[in-house]
């Protein structure tokens, strides 16, 4: 009896002892990757992270200061408000066109070669060729205000104005139009044919198909595109700042240009404070939604 | 409702064909007026580009074509060929220590239980999400201690360490069927082994597309090398052309095309890599 539990115990013993092992393998291909971001972004952060809270010569503490002084920035009310105005208008907008696209595209066209290659060619042009495009376009003396008083209508500066922001839209909408029709693309592949067929002997038509079948099942989907689209949405500084420079109109000075013009002026105080700030509320965004998907199951 | 449907259809996709032509527009339009001659650039583009008085006019197509900006580019534009450099340079480095960083990363998180793993996760999205500005300070921090600021490296080693193929990837190897894997497990393969004779062949177009992807990213990059860069000679080709609109438009429009070219080429040599890539993360696992 004793020589049994001995031996169970030995076994769980070498078990544990594998699992162990086994346990940390994972390391051993994530450590090339965790010593750059490690050594690069993490431990550097944590030095921003205190240089948050001190003098910007000396090392004198000086509390929420750095904060107190970023929250009370004209320059930063500005750029955030345009910063949420502009992801909360072209990331949804985004999405719609290109779920539309994807959604026509896999119905009508039984050949898309062509469409994909079309859709995805904006994203291999480079900003700098982007920007002269649009300057071409939407320049005072541009081909949209030369078509405008051809009609005998006023034209306007459309990179100096308000609508500098509409502008911005449409670039990055063009740009990502085809990635995100991709993404889609492989959302609605994913489902099985059956159930469409399914559906249509029991009398269901187009639209009853897409609200029941189609959108259940691009949950998944729709979460990572609208991330990467996010993510995108911060690199339309390229051609904002293309341009119109480090201080474009109003209506398009995003926080990418802020952090730029603080980084020039070596106010790094500013800069590691309004960093922090960022990172808990995109990390808080993060965890939100990992618990707010828990939640639902 | 047979031929209501039929409409619909062609309605469907005259609109799609509208999309495309608009998709490839500015294309079209850069390339085939690369072509034109510098007085007619000047005469029809100069209230844009030069600042001349007038309208610019609309021009499909260069009315006498010439080669002239790309021999003057190539010939007697030292500088050009300086930045051309550096964007090789750049890019390549940083595409190639993506893919040695990022390949066994993403195998990591797809194949391995450890510890720490949902922390470290939520840590690389939260690196790919926040834009270069934010992480711009602690990575001035320690370039600049290390004495690397204002070389390639300074651009180069943030690069390598993105964290976004690793999430691109990541979908790529968890979607390798387990059977695969505990069948080579079986026949007694190690770690290693599975790694490099069923992950790597299995996530090759994965690995094709963040290759494509974090070439366009990067040959295009412009706040990395604007903020890390101060010397003129290190500058890449993405700086240099922002440069050259303003001084000299007849050049800017080859020299545009020019850059393009590489990215065109990758784009069409990889194009169903990319886009299996793309598609793999899409997908419900």
């Amino acid at each position: 009896m004793l020589m049994k539990l001995r031996e169970i115990s030995r076994r769980r013993w070498i078990l544990t002892c594998q699992n162990r092992r086994k346990m940390w393998k994972g390391y051993l291909f994530l450590f090339p990757s965790l010593l750059g971001t490690g050594g690069f972004v993490f431990l550097p952060f944590l030095d921003v992270v205190r240089r948050s809270f001190l003098r910007a010569a000396g090392n004198g503490f000086v509390g929420l200061d750095n904060y107190r002084a970023v929250l009370g920035n004209e320059a930063f009310h500005l750029a955030v408000k345009n910063t949420a105005a502009f992801m909360a208008v072209c990331v949804p907008l985004l999405l719609l066109l290109s779920l539309g696209t994807a959604v026509f595209l896999e119905q009508a066209l039984r050949k898309s070669r062509l469409f994909k290659t079309g859709f995805l060619l904006p994203m291999a042009i480079p900003a700098a060729s982007v920007v002269v495009f649009f300057q071409l376009v939407f320049d005072r003396s541009g081909w949209i205000n030369g078509l405008l008083g051809g009609l005998g209508m006023e034209g306007r500066d459309w990179l100096a104005s308000d609508s500098a922001f509409w502008v911005l839209t449409v670039c990055y909408i063009w740009k990502n139009l085809g990635y995100d029709m991709i993404l889609w693309l492989a959302g609605l592949y994913a489902i099985p044919r059956e159930q469409y067929e399914a559906a249509k002997v029991q009398g269901a038509g187009r639209m009853a198909c897409f609200r029941f079948i189609t959108l259940p099942q691009l949950k998944e989907t729709a979460f990572v595109t609208a991330l990467l689209s996010f993510i995108n949405a911060f690199r339309v500084f390229r051609e904002a700042y293309l341009i119109a420079g480090e201080y474009p109109h109003e209506s398009i000075y995003m926080l990418q240009h802020l952090f730029n013009n603080w980084f020039t002026n070596l106010d790094i105080q500013k800069m590691t404070a309004a960093a922090v700030m960022l990172v808990v509320l995109i990390g808080g965004i993060l965890i939100g939604n990992e618990i707010y998907a828990k939640h639902r199951g | 409702m047979r031929s209501m449907q039929n409409t619909g259809d062609k309605v469907i996709k005259a609109g799609l064909f509208l999309l495309l032509l608009i998709m490839v527009f500015p294309l079209f339009i850069l390339v085939a007026d690369s072509f034109m001659g510098s007085r007619e650039l000047t005469e029809k583009f100069g209230p844009v580009l030069a600042g001349t008085k007038g309208m610019t006019e609309f021009t499909l197509l260069p009315m006498y074509p010439t080669l002239r900006a790309y021999i003057k580019l190539l010939l007697d534009s030292p500088e050009f060929f300086v930045a051309f450099w550096n964007s090789v340079l750049q890019t390549g480095a940083v595409v190639a220590g993506q893919i040695l960083v990022a390949v066994p990363a993403a195998w990591a998180f797809a194949r391995y239980p450890f510890p720490g793993k949902r922390m470290l996760w939520f840590l690389y999205m939260l690196l790919m999400i926040l834009p270069f500005q934010v992480t711009m300070v602690s990575g001035y921090l320690v370039l600049n201690a290390a004495g690397l600021m204002d070389t390639h490296w300074a651009v180069i080693i943030p690069g390598v360490f993105s964290t976004l193929p690793v999430f691109i990837l990541r979908k790529t190897f968890a979607a390798i069927p387990h059977e695969i894997l505990e069948a080579a497990q079986v026949d007694g393969a190690g770690d290693l082994r599975l790694f490099f004779h069923i992950g790597i062949p299995a996530g090759k177009s994965g690995i094709f597309s963040i290759a494509i992807l974090g070439f366009l990213e990067y040959w295009n990059g412009i706040e990395q090398p604007m903020t890390f860069l101060k010397t003129e000679s290190l500058r890449p080709l993405s700086l240099y052309l922002p440069d050259i609109t303003v001084s000299e438009a007849a050049v800017s429009f080859a020299a545009s095309v020019i850059m393009l070219l590489p990215a065109l080429l990758f784009f069409f040599f990889g194009q169903e890599y990319l886009e299996q890539g793309i598609a793999a993360s899409g997908i419900r696992e």
